[in-house]
């Protein structure tokens, strides 16, 4: 049996408490960070990732404590991201209870930060987090791929998929590699909180041109969504979170239809 | 409650595995230092780190561990811990305990590296630590290196990576996974739940 595809619950949250929002706006609350993440690591979640969304936008450091309270109810690994400017955010985060700081904003910003994490805390614990809208106007240089509504390429957008950077997702993708990343959480803002499927066309646009692993994330709705994540877009683990949140999908049903159609999970 | 010594000796996250060993019903302690590890009933060598930044940290305690480790204290390390209680590594200069003969190696280039994510854990035979726990069961793997034991002996589980490596190895009161129990939910606690039981013994 080979390494399995991961399921991560997601969660995204706002002065401690568990938000989701549709394209990255309109943020909703969703419940309580630690009770959560308790139940997701019951339930069969392979990872939990935690994503202070309001940090980086309002420049803030992230909320210790709720990272403290929810490393104590969990024994899976856990990803904390939102606002790490520097190697003492990540330390602070690492120590507690994290296990792999999820940076962004900052990786555009100053790229030698995902080095120097990288050689600090070990390539392992470091996730670079790319946040993308499709772009179908044509551009010189930018990585375009055919889809079924045209040929487009993916921008990379910063500070909680407020700002355009014009840098292109593919392209920024193989660059943290060679820089240290350890990880790469790929999120498509134009399908954030749709529940209409992941991008898996450009979830295997970057997965062909790394030779680390990739989150697939926004848009999972149903488990096929999971399945064309894993198949068509060659994603080593895909992330949710209103799915779980609301209660529409378990991850155990997830994870028993990713089995029966022969992708290796662990149940 | 046994008191479990957490060896301080890398970065990153030890909060995790003090939570685990208190789950299960250890008392952690945090630290680098004689005055801890005389108060030990078991040692832990934790995932975090860098061989050869690891190794320079534990030089000075070096030969009091080997003693207390053949002196029949219970010693436990998880990833790096385990690849610690060898003899080399190609990770980078520098001596393990060698509590265990052999070296670590680096996963082959046809695999993506570093081996991360949950993977089956093969029993090959009985050990204190497999109590309860039924073959084969999904542990959580972080690593880049992996240790070959010279002594074959050694290897109660294995794991296939690209190559089939030791994934849990166990000599005497020595005892040593690749993957992180505290990272692995319940076959992880199981685990180290079984270690108490071995610790109280």
């Amino acid at each position: 049996m080979p390494l399995t595809k991961r399921i991560i619950p997601c969660l995204d949250v706002d002065h401690g408490k568990v938000v989701k929002g549709i394209h990255f706006l309109n943020l909703r609350e969703a419940g309580n960070p630690a009770e959560l993440a308790k139940r997701y690591s019951e339930e069969g979640a392979d990872e939990l990732v935690f994503l202070d969304v309001t940090a980086s936008p309002e420049k803030r450091k992230i909320l210790m404590d709720t990272v403290e309270r929810v490393a104590a109810e969990i024994d899976i690994p856990f990803t904390v991201g939102g606002g790490i400017q520097s190697l003492s955010d990540a330390r602070a985060v690492l120590c507690s209870g994290a296990d792999k700081v999820s940076i962004n904003t900052a990786a555009v910003e100053r790229p030698s930060l995902i080095t120097k994490l990288s050689e600090t805390f070990g390539r392992q614990c470091v996730v670079v987090a790319i946040d993308t809208k499709r772009r179908y106007e044509k551009e010189r240089g930018k990585f375009t791929v055919e889809t079924k509504e045209g040929g487009c390429w993916f921008e990379v957008y910063t500070y909680g998929g407020r700002r355009p950077t014009g840098l292109d997702a593919v392209q920024w993708a193989a660059k943290v590699e060679e820089l240290g990343a350890g990880e790469i959480l790929l999120t498509s803002m134009d399908r954030d909180g749709t529940e209409k499927g992941f991008d898996w066309e450009l979830t295997r646009s970057v997965s062909e041109n790394v030779n680390i692993p990739v989150i697939a994330s926004g848009g999972a709705g149903k488990p096929e969504h999971f399945l064309e994540a894993f198949t068509f877009g060659k994603a080593d683990a895909a992330l949710a979170a209103s799915i779980f949140h609301y209660n529409k999908y378990s991850i155990q049903f997830i994870k028993r239809f990713l089995k029966d159609k022969g992708v290796e999970v662990r149940l | 409650m046994p008191k479990a010594v957490i060896m301080d000796y890398g970065v990153g996250n030890l909060y995790s595995l003090k939570c685990a060993l208190s789950k299960v019903g250890f008392t952690p302690l945090i630290g680098l230092s004689r005055i801890l590890l005389k108060q030990a009933d078991a040692v832990i060598l934790p995932g975090v780190g860098n061989f050869s930044a690891a190794s320079r940290r534990l030089t000075a305690l070096r030969e009091y561990l080997v003693n207390l480790a053949k002196g029949g204290v219970p010693f436990f390390g998880i990833c790096l811990g385990m690849q610690l209680m060898f003899q080399k590594s190609e990770e980078g200069p520098g001596e393990g305990l060698a509590l265990l003969e052999g070296e670590n190696t680096r996963l082959p280039r046809s695999v993506k590296v570093p081996h991360m994510g949950w993977n089956t854990v093969v029993v090959l035979k009985p050990t204190a630590l497999f109590e309860n726990l039924e073959s084969p069961f999904y542990c959580y793997f972080v690593h880049s290196y992996y240790p070959v034991p010279s002594d074959g002996g050694v290897i109660y589980a294995e794991t296939i990576y690209g190559v089939k490596f030791a994934s849990v190895v166990v000599k005497q009161n020595v005892f040593g996974t690749q993957f992180h129990p505290e990272k692995s939910g319940s076959a992880g606690l199981k685990l180290l739940e079984n270690f108490l039981n071995f610790v109280k013994r």
